[in-house]
């Protein structure tokens, strides 16, 4: 286990580094600044501008001194958002994204293995059909469609629950969020499940299991489930980077006042500091996740360790 | 399998036997065709254009008697032919997009798995880092990058980051193409790396190719209306499914059907081509027959 995981350490950090430098790379090498706008500012102005934020050093100096800083978890000033930093802005935002992602991917394994196993067991009769229909317009449906559509029938038509908004973290306001981002990875989760689980369920394992005289309801916990769960576990880390790009429209949607918005708005507004300073927190996230998803995948399937 | 240096025809008509027995693929076909065609001539057809604007009849609600037939937006603007123009535009954002990343993807997995190696270690790890994270915040920073509004960057955006399911698909195929008997045979003749791999790997790939070109398409009108709805695609006054869908979701407590109309156009043409998608995956692929 601790090789396993040395070695997925050894992958994730020089991924952290590449994506350190192409982001800084891709966004310097861009043409437009941020304070390239309507009104031409006066030369003086526009160098003492570049003075104060670096950008007249060479490149190479420019990338040291980003380097320095993020060490010291400084990801520099806002460029757009006047006196906030980067980090200030991350550290405002990510706590509700975060909150919203995790209740989501919770809520979707909540449901989604649970109703992949019950349409596998119950398979070819009406539940099966129901749940797999369901799973796959879950999957079809993008989250942009999904959110209005529900704002819309919830909020708008039966007013059980706030259209949008968000008031000092009433959970009200999270209910409609965070299953507008749950509902694909639950419908994923849940086709996953079923194929698995069908497919063990015909291994001859499971078969001598049931020659031995086990019941049904112990073929399936002691034998079956574990081997099943595999490739929804290799799932979580696609789902995470999943949950965070769907966070980007959700609280577009909501109007949440989570971290994926200054990442929208920040591409719109070329402020680079704050979208390279996301960038990386996000990666370095999905990152983490991913080891984890693949420790929890190497401790349920001893076979993966020494790949 | 019969080691022939490309896909015979009999290949081809067997599949398309077996699409044209799929009563789903074959529905989604014919909507899809119905679709584009109404995408193609109704806009040209309509008095209306995508921008312009009719003062006599604003936000409008859609009727089959009205001026209208799905209505018109805050400025008038005639949303049946906003929405076919959109359709058009992701259609065809989606198509050149997808031709893009699959032939980034081809020529990457090919060469990687044909070459073997150190190149191919480098070439595959590459692809491993940029698939451990969200593709599309490299979309995200692409288009900030280089500016949004324009249709070729989206493009370039879109299609430059879709490749990387299809570089690992045929690379995997190209490893076990390597070991077949005809490319050792192309090899003893004195072919060069590059002319076998054009003309003995690829032409064996193009199964594979093509379901995963057919996939690909869904996905890349998803990118495309991701983005549009962001406010990171297509601007204003263009029309594109997605800023048509986000201008819908501002307008719907006072007109929901800014929202539906352009909404149920996309899932339409999203669910025709997975359907269109899986039967082709269907019917190329001879595990099941």
């Amino acid at each position: 286990m601790l090789s396993l995981a040395l070695r997925r350490i050894a992958v994730a950090v020089p991924t952290l580094l590449v994506i350190i430098t192409l982001s800084f790379a891709l966004q310097r090498l861009a043409p437009g600044g941020p304070f390239d706008q309507e009104q031409t500012l006066p030369p003086a102005v526009r160098a003492n501008l570049d003075r104060v934020y670096g950008l007249d050093r060479p490149l190479v100096v420019q990338f040291a001194r980003y380097c320095g800083a993020l060490a010291h978890g400084d990801f520099g000033p806002s460029l757009r958002q006047r006196d906030f930093t980067v980090a200030e802005l991350i550290g405002q935002g990510l706590p509700l994204s975060a909150t919203l992602g995790l209740a989501a991917l919770l809520l979707a394994i909540l449901v989604g293995i649970p109703a992949g196993i019950a349409a596998a067991l119950a398979r070819g009769g009406g539940t099966d059909h129901a749940l797999t229909a369901l799973a796959t317009l879950g999957i079809a449906l993008p989250t942009f469609v999904t959110g209005p559509a529900l704002a819309l029938l919830f909020g708008l038509h039966l007013h059980w629950l706030p259209v949008a908004g968000w008031e000092r973290g009433a959970p009200r306001y999270l209910v409609l969020p965070v299953v507008t981002l749950a509902l694909p990875v639950a419908a994923y989760l849940a086709r996953l499940t079923r194929a698995s689980l069908l497919e063990v369920l015909r291994a001859n394992y499971v078969r001598s299991a049931r020659a031995r005289g086990l019941g049904a309801r112990q073929v399936l916990w002691h034998h079956a489930l574990r081997p099943a769960l595999l490739p929804a576990v290799s799932y979580l880390g696609p789902a995470v980077a999943f949950v965070l790009t769907g966070s980007l429209v959700i609280e577009t949607v909501f109007g949440l006042p989570g971290s994926g918005r200054y990442l929208v708005q920040g591409a719109i507004d070329r402020d680079y500091p704050l979208v390279m300073g996301m960038i990386i927190v996000y990666a370095a996230l999905t990152l983490a996740c991913n080891l984890a998803a693949d420790l929890l995948y190497g401790w349920l399937d001893p076979g993966a360790r020494h790949e | 399998m019969s080691e022939t240096a490309a896909p015979t025809r009999g290949l081809w008509r067997h599949a398309a036997g077996r699409l044209r027995g799929q009563r789903a693929a074959r529905v989604a076909l014919v909507l899809l065709a119905a679709v584009t065609l109404l995408a193609l001539l109704a806009p040209a057809a309509s008095p209306w254009g995508y921008d312009s604007l009719d003062w006599r009849h604003l936000a409008q609600p859609p009727g089959l008697t009205a001026a209208h037939w799905f209505g018109t937006d805050r400025l008038g603007r005639d949303l049946f032919v906003r929405t076919l123009h959109g359709v058009r535009l992701s259609l065809l954002i989606s198509l050149l997009a997808s031709a893009l990343s699959v032939g980034i993807g081809v020529a990457w997995g090919a060469v990687a798995g044909f070459v073997g190696g150190r190149t191919e270690e480098a070439m595959m790890r590459f692809v491993d880092v940029l698939y451990s994270l969200p593709y599309l915040f490299f979309v995200i920073i692409l288009s900030a990058v280089i500016g949004r509004g324009s249709i070729a960057v989206l493009l370039l955006a879109i299609g430059a980051v879709g490749w990387l399911t299809t570089a690992r698909i045929v690379h995997g195929q190209t490893l076990q193409l390597k070991r077949r008997q005809f490319i050792e045979a192309a090899r003893a003749t004195g072919l060069t790396t590059a002319a076998i791999l054009t003309r003995h790997v690829v032409p064996n790939l193009a199964g594979t190719v093509v379901v995963y070109a057919a996939l690909t398409v869904p996905q890349m009108i998803l990118f495309e209306s991701f983005l549009s709805f962001l406010g990171l695609g297509v601007q204003e006054p263009h029309a594109s499914l997605g800023n048509l869908i986000n201008a819908g979701a501002q307008e719907m407590e006072s007109a929901p059907w800014m929202l539906l109309v352009p909404a149920a156009f996309l899932v339409l043409l999203l669910t025709c081509l997975n359907l269109l998608g899986d039967g082709l995956r269907d019917a190329l692929d001879p595990r099941d027959h």
